[in-house]
């Protein structure tokens, strides 16, 4: 019988390949740059972040999630018992009928993966992939025929060489596929690279229900800064990107790509890949950058990536919304692989589009991205009579104003704040002309030289001073004060004032009424939401209000970005439609006649669509209009004038 | 372009007119824009003052390879240093901004170096066109839009005006590793500047239009026309002596004179 020796002689083949291949991929990826990882506890970790992690992200498709664990675990089990039963030789019969079962499990597990690829949806990549459920069949189906006269079944040498020469042309498609193309390149390769990424994952912390959003800072002494060839990338990143399973549920959240821009996050990691090992797009097969036909980009582990394999237009229009980020099952990290690019088209070559370059310029001469006069940022509060850090020094809450104090439509979500916080009778006290633009900006757009030194006056600023918390009503700055200050020694509790109104109402610090008119909905701001998880203050304060919210199809960590972050507006990369106004044809679907939003940039993006649409206010807002004002401390108020007039 | 084209442009430390911080003077990172487009990187950029200044760093995020940087203290008088430097190196064409932003701002530095030099002087210029057989094409811009073709022999003095193409984004770390070579030079003290009292500026009283517009069309137009000069009159064929007159009574009446 020839499979008797063929089969071992293959098995060792395939597998002395696939190390060879193993090796060889192992060597593209440390090709990039070091990044500390433990691999130890990276390594003991890795089997719980598959089974608890990954499969939290993959869950959300019930469909998926037990299709992956029927043919992957089925696969794994399988090869673990192949090697036992067809290379080692064991002969037991109970080890046999495992590898049976395993073989039925994973053949199971294909036939749905089969079914999913009849009429596979847009963001799924076609070519190989479309080859790999026939190949799962193959290999379950070959396996367990091979077993059966092991498991006593049926009698060695049954069905003659013609089933033999089937059975072996089965061997060799099957271990092709999964064993040899794990660390070749194929559609299987997302095995061995996903379990190694989970193993030495850049951001540990986002396992184990964590969350790890801050960029990282760029060291600015580096001979290039940012990120221009793939080896720029520290070694693990580039280990993400090969990870990528080409599912495309990056491409069918990303905003950008729906919006038209010449932007898709799967085709980025896929670039990404072409990257690190060299070729061309040519054979790419999902879909492209909207606008930009395949098989131009060309690539290689030295070459610079903007200059051949990726457009930097596709680079701008990213809202660094994390939509991707969220929803990728692999754990890539889109968002640090796009700013690292940013970073080097700002900081080495001076080529940031758009408004991009003034407005840089601004925030290094005046530290407010319009270039008003610094001296004039409490000019809002003129009637407001607030407490300044600088002659009090001390107070419970320090109240980021942040840029919103030039701006005319930010000025009245200040303002309700403010009205707020002081019906609460909360002890707060502002920077005033000591605050500056928190930097998530410049930031965003690449600069991180103009962001590190806003970051690092605007904590010797803030360390001058005591206070227990810090409050905000941008998201943006609240991100970067809790997530980004801490490498340049600011290290605060920061609540978003949706977060910190809640509390007073919950506290019963503020009375409130209940909210009149129609249906209303709520958007969910990415640097609230996806980047700092919270998603229930706001919901709560609204019910407070007595409102209802009817939700929007994507809300909550789905929730679709306005197009304002990541300076998007500013860069203002052309496409199709505008997001902001996907975003509000949104809200329209919902019937509601006010948006509810927690974010002053939300605010002016949703406001810019054109009329008629529904309202737009702040949270801080919808609260201060139905606040029931004690009568006491008012004519307390009025006494302490009298007197002061007297 | 001729290969062999040797530009000097001279950059000098500017100043936000909002937050007052040190930074590129739009004007003098505009000579540095074209000097770059004439001459790539060979353009010479040249300041006078200290090397230790970090807003010199952001021409050279311009993509200079160095910034050469006469050494001069705060009080000395950059026009003599430069012109010392200038007759010493003759270059084919020298770029200045039209004024600075900080300091004496006068205006006067470009007079100054091409009545040293002896060579002439373009102001305001929005562009070198073409050159060719040591002869410039020059766009001089003029109020409004309007520009005028000059041609000038090598070498020249042109100051350039806002007008020219804005400066190209200023990358920091081109800038970080750009070379300032600092040159110890002779310095004179600026003995008129020494003598200024510096204040900041008070607002003038602005003399308003009454605009009697009924439509928003019309306050539009009446914000946005161009200065008409309806009360001028344009003597040119008079007697000087009547056109002095005129003047004097001009400047009687809005006060100027008592
Ligand atoms: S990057 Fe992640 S979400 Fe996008 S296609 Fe790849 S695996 Fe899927
Ligand atoms: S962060 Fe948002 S805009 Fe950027 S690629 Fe991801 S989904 Fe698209």
């Amino acid at each position: 019988m020839i499979l008797d020796w063929l089969l071992p002689v293959l098995l060792l083949s395939v597998l002395a390949l696939a190390l060879a291949g193993a090796v060889r991929r192992v060597s593209l990826w440390r090709a990039g740059q070091p990044s500390p990882v433990n691999i130890i506890s990276g390594l003991m970790a890795m089997p719980r972040r598959y089974l608890v992690d990954l499969h939290h992200v993959v869950e959300r498709d019930k469909y998926m999630s037990n299709t992956h664990v029927a043919t992957a675990g089925g696969f794994v089990l399988s090869l673990v018992l192949i090697l036992l039963v067809h290379l080692f030789g064991i002969e037991s019969k109970l080890l046999a009928w495992a590898l049976l079962a395993s073989s039925v499990l994973m053949f199971v597990g294909a036939t749905f993966v089969y079914k999913r690829r009849k009429n596979p949806p847009s963001r799924l990549s076609k070519g190989p992939w479309m080859r790999l459920p026939k190949s799962l069949l193959v290999f379950s189906a070959t396996f367990f025929i091979i077993t059966l006269p092991a498991a006593g079944i049926l009698p060695e040498g049954f069905g003659g060489w013609v089933l033999a020469l089937i059975l072996a042309a089965g061997v060799v498609w099957g271990l092709g596929e999964m064993v040899f193309g794990m660390t070749w390149g194929g559609p299987m390769k997302h095995a061995f690279a996903g379990a190694l990424h989970l193993a030495f994952h850049r951001r540990p912390e986002r396992f184990g229900g964590g969350r790890s959003t801050g960029l990282k800072p760029v060291d600015l002494d580096a001979p290039v800064l940012g990120v221009q060839k793939p080896t720029d990338f520290k070694w693990n990143q580039l280990l993400g990107f090969d990870a990528c399973v080409q599912c495309g549920k990056c491409e069918a959240m990303c905003p950008a790509f729906a919006a038209g821009q010449p932007l898709n996050p799967k085709k980025l990691i896929q670039d990404m890949v072409i990257g690190l090992a060299g070729g061309t797009d040519a054979k790419f097969a999902g879909s492209p950058y909207p606008g930009i036909e395949l098989g131009n980009a060309k690539g290689g582990p030295d070459s610079t990536i903007t200059e051949g394999l990726v457009n930097p237009d596709t680079l701008w229009s990213c809202t660094t919304c994390r939509a991707c980020v969220e929803e990728c099952p692999m754990m890539i990290e889109h968002v640090d692989a796009i700013v690292d690019m940013r970073r080097f088209l700002t900081l080495e070559k001076g080529n940031t589009p758009g408004k991009g370059a003034e407005v840089l310029d601004n925030l290094i001469a005046t530290d407010n991205p319009n270039g008003f006069e610094p001296g004039s940022r409490m000019n809002w509060a003129a009637d407001q009579n607030l407490k300044v850090m600088s002659e009090v020094k001390e107070a419970d809450v320090l109240f980021w104003v942040s840029d919103g104090a030039f701006d005319m439509r930010s000025q009245r979500i200040l303002r309700a704040f403010v009205k707020l916080l002081k019906a609460a009778n909360v002890d707060f006290a502002v920077l005033g002309d000591e605050e500056r633009d928190s930097g998530d900006v410049a930031r965003r757009l690449g600069d991180d030289a103009t962001f590190q030194s806003l970051a690092k006056r605007n904590v010797a600023v803030m360390n001058q001073y005591r206070f227990k918390r810090i409050v905000t009503t941008d998201p943006h700055a609240f991100h970067v004060l809790k997530n980004e200050y801490g490498d340049f020694g600011g290290h605060y509790e920061v609540l978003h004032h949706t977060t910190f109104i809640n509390e007073l109402v919950k506290e019963g610090r503020i009375q409130l009424g209940a909210h009149k008119g129609g249906t209303v909905t709520y958007h969910d701001p990415c640097y609230l939401g996806r980047y700092n998880g919270e998603y229930e203050s706001p919901r709560e304060l609204l019910a407070a209000l007595g409102i209802q919210v009817a939700e929007m199809e994507r809300s909550g960590f789905r929730s679709r970005c306005c197009g304002g972050g990541g300076g998007a507006p500013i860069t203002d990369i052309p496409g199709e439609r505008r997001i902001a106004d996907m975003r509000m044809e949104d809200a329209n679907a919902t019937g509601a006649e006010l948006v509810a939003v927690g974010c002053q940039q939300c605010t002016a993006m949703l406001e810019g669509v054109v009329e008629p649409r529904p309202e737009v206010k702040d949270i801080a807002e919808l609260v201060a209009d139905v606040l029931v004002e004690s009568a006491e401390p008012a004519s307390r108020k009025r006494d302490e004038l009298a007197v002061e007039v007297a | 372009m001729q290969p062999e084209l040797n530009i000097v442009a001279l950059v000098s430390v500017g100043q936000h007119p909002k937050s007052g911080r040190a930074r590129r003077a739009e004007q003098d990172a505009r000579a540095v824009e074209l000097g770059l487009r004439l001459s790539g990187e060979k353009v010479q950029v040249l300041h006078a003052g200290d090397v230790a200044e970090e807003s010199l760093r952001s021409y050279a995020g311009m993509g200079l390879k160095q910034l050469r940087v006469l050494q001069q203290s705060a009080g000395a008088d950059a026009s003599l240093a430069l012109g010392d430097y200038l007759s010493e190196h003759q270059p084919d064409i020298v770029l200045t901004g039209v004024r600075a932003e900080s300091g004496e701002s006068s205006g006067m530095t470009p007079y100054l170096l091409a009545e040293k030099l002896g060579w002439p002087l373009v102001t305001r210029i929005a562009d070198i066109a073409k050159i060719e057989n040591g002869e410039a094409e020059i766009l001089q811009a003029l109020p409004r839009g309007q520009r005028r073709a000059i041609k000038v022999r090598l070498p020249f003095v042109a100051s350039v005006d806002n007008a020219a193409e804005a400066p190209r984004q200023s990358a920091y770390g081109p800038g970080r590793r750009a070379q300032l070579e600092p040159l110890p030079w002779v310095e004179a003290a600026d003995e008129v500047r020494a003598s200024f009292d510096e204040a900041p500026a008070r607002k003038r009283p602005k003399r308003l239009k009454m605009v009697k517009a009924k439509t928003a069309a019309e306050r539009f137009k009446a914000a946005t026309a161009k200065s008409q000069g309806g009360g001028g009159r344009i003597m040119k064929d008079e007697p000087p002596r009547e056109q002095a007159q005129a003047i004097f009574d001009l400047l009687l009446e809005e006060g100027v004179l008592r």
